[in-house]
C-alpha cells in the first residue's frame, strides 16, 4: 500500500487538509494588486496567468513522478456519458430479445461477432470493436441519489464524509494547469460530479447546452469600467482587509486574488472556443444529433482535443417505471448519434487510445416487467460501456442470465460480477493511478482512491 | 328601455369594481411591506428604548413628502448616519454588555465564567488577544450566525439609535424573535440531523421536518427535549414531522429504518463522536475511545453494534408508521463466520441508561441525562459552529471522549446544562463572551494559534447560502424578512437556489475551509445575481436608491459600505470612491460599480 499522508498540492487548488495543520496553502502566484491594471484586460489576465501557469508547473516539478503525462500515449482524458435514471440494460445494452424478460426489444449485430445490441443503438453498435462492454455491473444500492453517489464515487455514502467523484479524482491525481476548467459536466443532472474532500476545486464546472454561451465568462459591462472594478477591488478593498488580519491571507486563507485572476484569464482564453460548437461543420453537427445531449458530446470532444481531463454529459429520461420500453427507446434516441460519432471522432483523431470513453448510468433495470409496462431500479447485474482508453477492443465481460432466476441473491445468474468498486479501481489503474494510494482527509481518515480490486482482464496489455 | 339598459350598465360597472378591486387587493398583498411598519418595535421588548427609537422614526419621517416607501428609504439614507467619532467606536477594556442592567444576572455571571475561562487559557498559551471589534462587527456576526445574512441598513438604522451600549444586546433579542432565525437554525440543523439529500421517495418529507425545527427554535423548545422526542419518534412521517429522522434512512434497506446509519448519525449529532469506523472493525489509529469518560479505551466494533442496536427498537408498520418493539438487531462482526444477535449497550457511562422503559425512550433519556456530558459539548459544538462559523475544537462532531476541552467548549457545556438546556440561553452566554466579541484585526502578528485559541475572532467562509443572502440582503435598504412583500421574498427564494446551484451546494458539508474557487470566482464576478442587485432599479435596489436620496457623494459611498460591508469606510477608502462618484459621468453607474466592488471582496465573503 502506498500512503502519502501529505499529498502535493494542485496548482490553483488545495490539498486536503491534515489534521492538525488546518490551513496549509499552495503558493500560487505573485499578488501584487498593482501590477497589471494599465493596459487592456487581456493583456492584464495575460500578466495573472503567467505567473499562475509558473506556479503550476513549478509545482508539477516538485511533485517528481507522481504525474504520468510524460508519455504522450498514456491515457489522459475521460468521458463519461451520464444515463441518469438508470438505463436499462435490457434495452440498450444487454437485450434477451424473445425471452419472458426481454419485452419488446429486438437485438442488432454489433461490430462484434456473436455481441447483440438492441435496436434502439444502430449506430452505436457499429462501434462495439472499439470497447469493452462490462453486462455484469453490480451495484449495493437501489435509490437514485445514493446509487449516483456510489457509481461516481466508487464508494457508498457515508454519513461523515462526501467522497470525491472519479473525475476529481483524476484531476487530483494529475495536476495541470490550463485556461479552461480541467474537470467539467455538460448539461448536469440532478447530481453533478463533485470534488468531495479533495475540496470545491475538483467540483466540476458546469455549463448547460453548448448551444448557449457558457455562464458567467463574459463581463457584464465594457472594459473600460471592468477593469476600473477590478482595480477597484484588487488595489483598494482587498489590501484593507488583509491589513491586521492573519499572516499571509491570501496565500494561506482566501485565495481570493488567485482565483480572481484566474477567473479573468479563463474569461479572455481563446480555448473557450471549444464550448463553441457552432463552429464546427453542419455535417458534424447533424451526426452527433441536434439535441443537448448531442451538442455536449460534441462540446466534450472539443474540450478533449483542447486537453480538459474529464468530461461528464448527462442525458436524463431513463427512469422508465411505466412504459419502459418506449421512454427507453426514446432514451436511446439522442444517445445513439451522438455515443457514435463521439466514438468515431476520437477515433478518427487518433485520440481514442488517450480518451476513454464510459456510457452507463447509476443502475439498471428489473428483468421482470411490472403491471405499468415499466421496469424498476435494478443495481443486481447491469451494463456500463467502456470504449478507448486503457480498455481492450472488441471484448464483452460477464453476462445476465436470460430469465428470472429463483432465489434470494437477486444477483444470481450473473456470470463474471463486477463491482462499482472494481469497475473504479481498474479505470484508475488504466490511467497509471494506484487505486490503493491513500489521501488525508479533512477528518483526519485516510481513504484509498479506490477500495476495488482491479480486474486486469479488462485492459490491454 | 331604458330600466335594463342601466341595470346592464350597472353590473357592467359592478364587475368593473370587482375586478379593479381585486387587482388593487393583489397589489396591496405584493407590495405589502414595502411600506414603513410602524410596529416593527413593539414586536421586541425592553419598551422604554423601543419609545425612543420609534420617536427618532417620527422626526425623521415628518421631514419627508412623498409616497411611504421613499418617505422611508429617505429616513433611513438621510438619518444620522453620519460616522461616528474616532474612538467612538472603541470598546471599553472591560466586557460591558450590560446583561446586569438587561435584568439577567444570571447570564451576566455565565458570560464572566466563560470569559475568565477563555482570559485563563490564554494567559497559559502565552497568547494575548486582540482588542473587542466594534459593535457593527459583532452585530453583523450575529446576524450571519442567526439568520444568514449580513444587516439591513434599516437595522443599522434602528440600532444606531440606541445607546451604544444597548446595540448589540437589542440586536440579538431581535434576532432571537426574528421568523428568519428559526428559520435559517431549522435549514442547518435539518442538514445535521437527516441530511441535505432528497432521501427516500414517499416516506421522507424533508420540509416537514424542517417545519417541525423551525416551530421548535420559534417556541424555544428545550433542546433535550428536542432530541427525545427525536429519539423516540412514533407515527406516520407526515403527521408527526420527527419520524422524518427515522424514514430518512429507508432507502438503504428493505423499506425499514436502517439502525447502523441512524446509529452513526446521532452518534455524531448528538454525542459528538465518529464512531462510523467501527461499523466493520476496531479502532486501530487511535481515532475512537470509547467505554469510560475517565478512562477510556480504544473503541470496537462490538460499541458501534451495540449501540446500533437501539434503533433496531422501530419498525415501520404501514398506515401506523414508526411503532416500538423489542430490539432485534444481527451482526457479523470482522473474523467471524456467522451472524449473531447484539444486546443493545451504550458506548459509555452505562449507569446513566434507565432501568425501565422501552429501548428507545431508555436511549433518549440517557442521551439526555445531566451528567451525559459528553451530550451536552455536542450540542454547544454544533452551537458554537454555527455562532463562529466554524467549530471550536477540531471538528463540529468529532470531540474525542474523555478528552477535556477546548476550554470555552466545556464551560459552554456546563453552562447548557445548568440552564436547562435552554438553546437562546446559550446562544445568548456565547453572543455576549469575550472570544466572540474580540476582533479578527490586531495590532500584533496574527497565526493559526490565536485563531484556535479564539484570541482573535477566527475567519470563516461563508456558506453559499449566506453569500446568497448577503448579496439579496445588501441590495434592499430595508430588512428583508417574512414583513416584506411577497413578492420579493419569493424573489430572493429563487435567486439564492439558482446562486446556490451555480456556487455549488456544500450538503451537509457545513464548515468548509477551502479558498474561494475559480468557478465560485466566476458566479460573483458575471453572474446574475449580483448584477441584478446591483443594477438601476429604482424600486428595489439600494444602489439606484442611494443614487437617488444620498445627500452627496461621500455619503453615498459610506451607506453603500454600510450596506453591503456593515462597517463606515476608511478615509482612505470615502476618499477613494467619493473621487470615482464625482468623476463619474453617469453617477448611477459608479455605484453600482461600487456596491460590485464590495460584494466581490473577500471582506464581504468571510465572516471575521
Amino acid at each position: 500500500m502506498n500512503r502519502d499522508p501529505e499529498p502535493q498540492a494542485a496548482a490553483g487548488t488545495r490539498e486536503p487538509l491534515a489534521a492538525d495543520s488546518p490551513h496549509p496553502r499552495p503558493v500560487h502566484s505573485d499578488l501584487d494588486p498593482a501590477g497589471p491594471f494599465r493596459s487592456s484586460r487581456r493583456r492584464l489576465l495575460g500578466g495573472a496567468a503567467g505567473s499562475l501557469l509558473l506556479a503550476g508547473i513549478a509545482e508539477k516539478l516538485a511533485r517528481g513522478g507522481t504525474a504520468v503525462r510524460e508519455d504522450p500515449g498514456r491515457p489522459r482524458s475521460v468521458i463519461l456519458l451520464w444515463l441518469e435514471g438508470g438505463n436499462s440494460q435490457l434495452e440498450t445494452f444487454d437485450p434477451h430479445p424473445g425471452t419472458k424478460i426481454g419485452g419488446e426489444v429486438k437485438g442488432i449485430a454489433t461490430s462484434v461477432g456473436g455481441v447483440e445490441f438492441s435496436d434502439t443503438l444502430p449506430q452505436a453498435a457499429e462501434q462495439l470493436h472499439r470497447a469493452t462492454l462490462v453486462r455484469s455491473m453490480i451495484g449495493d444500492e437501489g435509490d437514485h441519489e445514493r446509487a449516483v453517489y456510489q457509481i461516481k464515487s466508487g464508494f457508498r455514502p457515508a454519513p461523515a464524509l462526501v467522497h470525491p467523484s472519479i473525475g476529481a479524482v483524476l484531476c487530483h491525481a494529475d495536476p495541470e494547469v490550463s485556461d479552461l476548467p480541467r474537470h467539467i459536466s455538460i448539461v448536469p443532472g440532478g447530481h453533478p460530479a463533485r470534488g468531495g474532500y479533495l475540496g470545491q476545486t475538483f467540483d466540476a464546472f458546469k455549463v448547460g447546452d453548448p448551444a448557449s454561451p457558457v455562464p458567467d465568462v463574459k463581463s457584464r459591462v465594457d472594459d473600460e469600467r471592468y477593469r476600473r472594478r477590478v482595480g477597484d477591488l484588487l488595489r483598494v478593498v482587498e489590501p484593507g482587509f488583509a491589513r491586521g488580519r492573519i499572516a499571509d491571507l491570501e496565500r494561506t486563507r482566501t485565495l481570493h486574488a488567485t482565483a480572481t485572476k484566474a477567473a479573468m484569464r479563463l474569461m479572455s482564453s481563446e480555448q473557450l472556443a471549444a464550448f463553441h460548437v457552432a463552429d464546427e461543420p453542419r455535417a458534424e453537427r447533424e451526426a452527433f444529433g441536434d439535441t443537448a445531449f448531442g451538442r455536449g458530446c460534441l462540446a466534450a470532444a472539443r474540450l478533449v482535443e483542447a486537453g480538459v481531463r474529464c468530461v461528464e454529459v448527462t442525458l436524463g429520461g431513463w427512469d422508465s417505471h411505466v412504459s419502459n420500453h418506449s421512454l427507453q427507446s426514446a432514451a436511446c434516441e439522442p444517445l445513439d448519434p451522438a455515443l457514435a460519432s463521439l466514438l468515431r471522432r476520437l477515433a478518427d483523431r487518433d485520440l481514442l487510445d488517450t480518451t476513454l470513453v464510459v456510457c452507463g448510468g447509476e443502475f439498471g433495470r428489473t428483468p421482470r416487467i411490472n403491471v405499468a409496462e415499466g421496469r424498476d431500479h435494478w443495481p443486481h447485474g447491469f451494463s456500463t460501456l467502456l470504449a478507448g482508453g486503457p480498455f481492450r477492443r472488441g471484448h464483452v465481460h460477464g453476462a445476465t442470465a436470460s430469465e428470472v432466476v429463483p432465489g434470494d441473491d437477486p444477483s444470481r445468474g450473473v456470470s463474471e460480477p463486477v463491482t462499482v468498486a472494481d469497475l473504479h479501481a481498474t479505470i484508475l489503474a488504466g490511467f497509471g493511478i494506484d487505486p490503493s494510494h491513500e489521501i488525508e482527509t479533512p477528518i483526519g481518515r485516510p481513504m484509498k482512491r479506490s477500495e476495488g480490486n482491479v480486474i486486469r482482464s479488462l485492459l490491454r496489455t | 328601455m331604458s330600466p335594463p339598459r342601466d341595470a346592464s350598465g350597472l353590473t357592467k360597472t359592478l364587475r368593473w369594481a370587482w375586478f379593479i378591486a381585486l387587482i388593487a387587493a393583489a397589489f396591496a398583498y405584493l407590495t405589502a411591506g414595502l411600506s414603513p411598519l410602524g410596529e416593527t418595535f413593539s414586536l421586541h421588548p425592553f419598551a422604554a428604548v423601543e419609545a425612543d427609537a420609534t420617536a427618532v422614526k417620527g422626526d425623521d419621517t415628518d421631514q419627508f413628502e412623498g409616497g411611504d416607501a421613499e418617505r422611508e428609504d429617505r429616513r433611513l439614507l438621510g438619518s444620522s448616519g453620519a460616522p461616528l467619532p474616532a474612538g467612538k467606536n472603541r470598546v471599553p477594556a472591560e466586557n460591558d454588555t450590560g446583561w446586569s442592567e438587561w435584568g439577567d444576572a444570571g447570564l451576566a455571571e455565565a458570560i464572566a465564567t466563560v470569559d475568565q475561562a477563555w482570559a485563563d487559557d490564554l494567559a497559559e498559551r502565552g497568547l494575548r488577544p486582540a482588542e473587542r471589534a466594534d459593535w457593527l462587527q459583532v452585530c453583523r456576526r450575529l446576524s450571519l450566525a442567526l439568520v444568514g445574512s449580513g444587516m439591513s441598513l434599516e437595522e443599522i438604522r434602528e440600532l444606531e439609535a440606541l445607546p451604544e451600549a444597548d446595540r448589540e444586546r437589542r440586536h440579538l433579542e431581535n434576532l432571537l424573535r426574528d421568523p428568519r432565525f428559526h428559520d435559517y437554525w431549522a435549514e442547518r440543523w435539518t442538514r445535521r440531523m437527516v441530511g441535505a439529500d432528497e432521501g427516500p421517495f414517499l416516506v421522507y418529507r424533508q420540509r416537514r421536518f424542517r417545519v417541525w425545527l423551525r416551530e421548535r427554535f420559534a417556541e424555544n423548545e428545550r433542546y433535550d427535549r428536542i432530541v427525545r422526542r427525536l429519539i423516540n419518534a412514533k407515527g406516520l412521517w407526515t403527521d408527526r414531522p420527527e419520524v422524518n429522522f427515522w424514514t430518512v434512512t429507508f432507502d438503504s434497506g428493505d423499506g425499514q429504518p436502517d439502525p447502523e446509519r441512524l446509529a452513526a448519525r446521532s452518534a455524531r449529532v448528538f454525542l459528538g463522536l465518529r464512531i462510523d469506523c467501527l461499523q466493520c472493525h476496531d479502532d486501530f489509529l487511535g481515532n475512537v475511545s470509547l467505554g469510560s469518560v475517565d478512562d477510556p479505551r480504544p473503541g470496537l466494533q462490538s460499541d458501534f453494534h451495540q449501540f446500533a442496536a437501539f434503533f433496531s427498537a422501530a419498525r415501520f408498520d404501514g398506515l401506523q408508521g414508526i411503532r416500538g418493539r423489542d430490539v432485534d438487531y444481527k451482526t457479523q462482526y470482522l473474523g467471524s463466520d456467522e451472524e449473531v444477535s447484539v444486546e443493545a449497550a451504550v458506548p459509555y457511562q452505562p449507569e446513566l441508561l434507565p432501568d425501565r422503559g422501552s429501548p428507545r425512550a431508555k436511549l433518549a433519556r440517557w442521551m439526555t441525562h445531566p451528567e451525559n456530558r459528553q451530550a451536552a459539548r455536542a450540542a454547544v459544538s454544533q452551537i458554537a459552529a454555527l455562532m463562529f462559523g466554524r467549530p471550536i475544537g477540531h471538528g463540529v462532531d468529532d470531540l474525542p471522549l474523555g478528552m477535556p476541552g477546548p476550554v470555552l467548549l466545556d464551560r459552554l457545556a456546563d453552562r447548557l446544562i445548568e440552564d436547562g438546556y435552554d438553546l437562546r440561553q446559550l446562544i445568548r452566554t456565547i453572543a455576549g463572551s469575550a472570544p466572540f466579541r474580540v476582533s479578527s484585526v490586531a495590532e500584533f502578528p496574527i497565526d493559526g494559534k490565536h485563531e484556535a485559541a479564539f484570541a482573535v475572532f477566527p475567519l470563516s467562509r461563508l456558506r453559499p447560502e449566506q453569500v446568497a443572502g448577503c448579496i439579496v440582503q445588501a441590495s434592499r435598504v430595508k430588512r428583508l424578512d417574512h414583513d416584506s412583500a411577497f413578492i420579493l421574498q419569493l424573489q430572493k427564494l429563487g435567486a439564492t437556489g439558482d446562486f446556490v446551484r451555480r456556487f455549488g451546494d456544500l450538503g451537509e458539508d457545513e464548515y468548509v475551509t477551502d479558498g474561494v474557487t475559480v468557478s465560485q470566482r466566476l458566479v460573483m464576478l458575471n453572474g446574475t445575481l449580483i448584477d441584478e442587485s446591483t443594477e438601476w432599479n429604482p424600486i428595489l435596489n439600494a444602489s439606484s436608491h442611494l443614487a437617488m436620496f444620498a445627500r452627496d457623494d461621500a455619503h453615498a459611498v459610506e451607506l453603500a459600505y454600510l450596506s453591503v460591508l456593515n462597517r463606515y469606510p476608511t478615509e482612505r477608502e470615502r476618499t477613494h470612491f467619493t473621487s470615482r462618484l464625482s468623476e463619474a459621468e453617469r453617477r448611477n453607474e459608479a455605484l453600482e460599480d461600487l456596491f460590485w466592488v464590495l460584494m466581490n471582496s473577500s471582506e464581504f465573503a468571510w465572516n471575521h
